[in-house]
């Protein structure tokens, strides 16, 4: 479905990311570990058109997505779920999620959208006329996945969503992604949480400094013994 | 009492005037930031063309009104278009003076075009003046605070209630977010410029009809009270701005009225300031609180 291929991507004269190469087939979760600054972030917000690469490639459905910008890339079915949630403050929950589907216009298919969301995150159809803002950390990260899900998208791409929470909102969080993935969107996954991730991945890449390391299985690489060093605590 | 009276109704048909203006220096610096030193003269160009249309089209007061609204649009996406768009990744001190240098060039430019003369602007309606309970008012400030409140809750509709109005405030607060769900940028930002000069573009025709004059130079006195407006009631809110504009209206006929008439400006900066060492955001101001 996706595929990345010597991709080189620039700060200025910083290299953040090296000749990274992986791909991400229709259905699977994939996840993408790596350490703070190892430029997972920078992957995502290339392949969805906030920033350029330098060189390399990324082949989406058979098409190169080389100059395309961000909104069209929104359209051919990329969504992302952004690091830090990014939820637009002073937009109540249901104005954030309308703004989901801003590229749509089949009024019937959205508002089945309106109900898988509601149906993924009761709390925020409860919520749906708060200002987003005060949502707790929880809420906000359950309306930045409901706003990608609002555009229907055929991949998804979420970046560490279970960055800062309570174990509980955690494992809930993955339960969900696993359940989108079984709807039929397909998931590619960045995470610091790596035990998790890697459990609920079909397949993993771990990024250092840059550059793939490790790919495999999510439990090849949930067994290796480096990765084990370096992310699982073990 | 009586004067008091006067002088408020006055101050608000000033004020509305102001806060028209008010709401275009609001709307483009919350979405890029910039203060757009060009919009005063948005609203001289809205009155020369009112003052075209009525003199050689015959051209009734809504039309005109209606024209100058759809051409000042058009002016202020293309001087976003041409003017700020290739400096959007440039410091903000670059886009600044290039506004300034855009105000300088409208004014000389249409200076040149039809010379720096004082016009009387065609009276297209009568004034006819009624006297409410010791107090005198024209159907001309009627006309202008009706316009004004309808066009400032048509705004605030389009920016509450419609999909692009959503998407303006989503730019306005996380630009990278929205472009994430698949907003357009360019297109919002055009979107802005076009409601913010078509307003401008209203309250030029409707100064027009007011004070019966206009040249080229027109646009700057109240571009910079304007601004002072926004920046009073809380420079990137929309109800700020309307505030603002009608508060710098009051005051400033107010200080005329006790006969200070030279030192109106000088009063308006001056609570500009007191104003802003009490809330420095202004009125409606944001609270740079922010959740991590
Ligand atoms: N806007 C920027 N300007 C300059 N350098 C940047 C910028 N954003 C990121 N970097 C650098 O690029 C590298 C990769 O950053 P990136 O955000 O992709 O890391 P990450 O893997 O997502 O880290 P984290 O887990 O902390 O989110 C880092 O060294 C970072 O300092
Ligand atoms: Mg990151």
């Amino acid at each position: 479905m996706l595929t990345v291929k010597d991709l080189v991507v620039n700060y200025g004269a910083i290299q953040a990311v090296k000749k990274v190469s992986f791909e991400i087939h229709t259905g699977e979760i994939v996840t993408l570990i790596g350490a703070n600054g190892a430029g997972k972030s920078t992957i995502l917000k290339t392949i969805s058109g906030i920033l350029h690469p330098v060189s390399g490639e990324i082949i989406y459905q058979d098409r190169p997505l080389k100059k395309v910008t961000a909104p069209k890339i929104v359209r051919a079915g990329i969504s992302q779920v952004p690091e830090g949630r990014h939820i637009f403050p002073g937009l109540s929950v249901q104005e954030n999620l309308q703004m989901g589907a801003f590229l749509r216009t089949d009024r019937t298919a959205i508002s089945k959208t309106y109900d898988d969301v509601y149906h993924y995150f009761p709390v925020l159809k409860q919520r749906r006329h708060q200002d987003a803002a005060t949502l707790s950390g929880g809420e906000q990260q359950m309306l930045a996945m409901g706003r990608a899900l609002m555009a229907k998208p055929q991949l998804m791409l979420l970046d560490e969503p279970s960055m800062g929470l309570a174990p509980i909102f955690i494992n809930e969080i993955f339960d969900i992604i696993k359940a989108i993935n079984a709807a039929g969107t397909t998931v590619l996954l960045i995470e610091q949480n790596a035990n998790k991730a890697l459990a609920i991945a079909d397949r993993g890449y771990v990024l250092a400094s840059g550059q793939i390391k490790l790919s495999g299985t999510g439990t090849e690489l949930l067994a290796n013994t480096a990765v084990q060093k370096a992310y699982l605590g073990g | 009492m009586q004067t008091i009276g006067q002088q408020f109704i006055n101050g608000l048909s000033l004020g509305s005037i102001y806060a028209l203006l008010a709401l275009g220096y609001t709307m483009v610096y919350g979405i890029i930031k910039l203060i757009n030193f060009a919009h005063g003269d948005i609203y001289m160009l809205g009155a020369f063309w009112g003052y075209y249309v009525i003199n050689q089209l015959h051209f009734n007061f809504i039309l005109a009104m209606l024209s100058a609204m759809l051409f000042c649009a058009l002016v202020g996406v293309v001087i976003e278009y041409f003017a700020y768009r290739p400096l959007r990744h440039s410091p903000r001190i670059t886009a600044l003076i290039t506004a300034i240098g855009v105000s300088f060039l409208l004014e000389n430019g249409m200076s040149y075009l039809f010379t720096a003369n004082t016009r009387s602007f065609p009276q297209v309606i009568k004034t006819v003046t009624y006297h409410v309970a010791g107090l005198r008012i024209s159907n001309i400030q009627l006309l202008i605070l009706g316009s004004a409140c309808f066009l400032m809750l048509l705004l605030e509709l389009i920016i509450k209630r419609t999909k692009m109005g959503k998407a303006m405030r989503a730019v306005a607060v996380d630009p990278t977010a929205a472009q994430l769900v698949g907003i357009n940028l360019n297109h919002t930002i055009s979107f802005t410029f076009a409601l913010g000069s078509a307003m401008a573009g209203a309250a030029g025709v409707l100064i027009g009809l007011y004070y019966n004059s206009i040249d080229p130079l027109m646009g700057m006195t109240p571009g910079i009270k304007a601004f002072v407006a926004a920046v009073i009631g809380g420079i990137g809110s929309i109800p700020g701005a309307s505030l603002g504009g009608f508060i710098i209206g009051i005051l400033e006929t107010g200080v005329q009225a006790i006969g200070l008439s030279a030192y109106k400006d000088a009063v308006v900066y001056f609570v500009l300031i007191v104003i802003l060492l009490v809330m420095p955001a202004g009125i409606f101001g944001k609270h740079t609180k922010e959740k991590v």
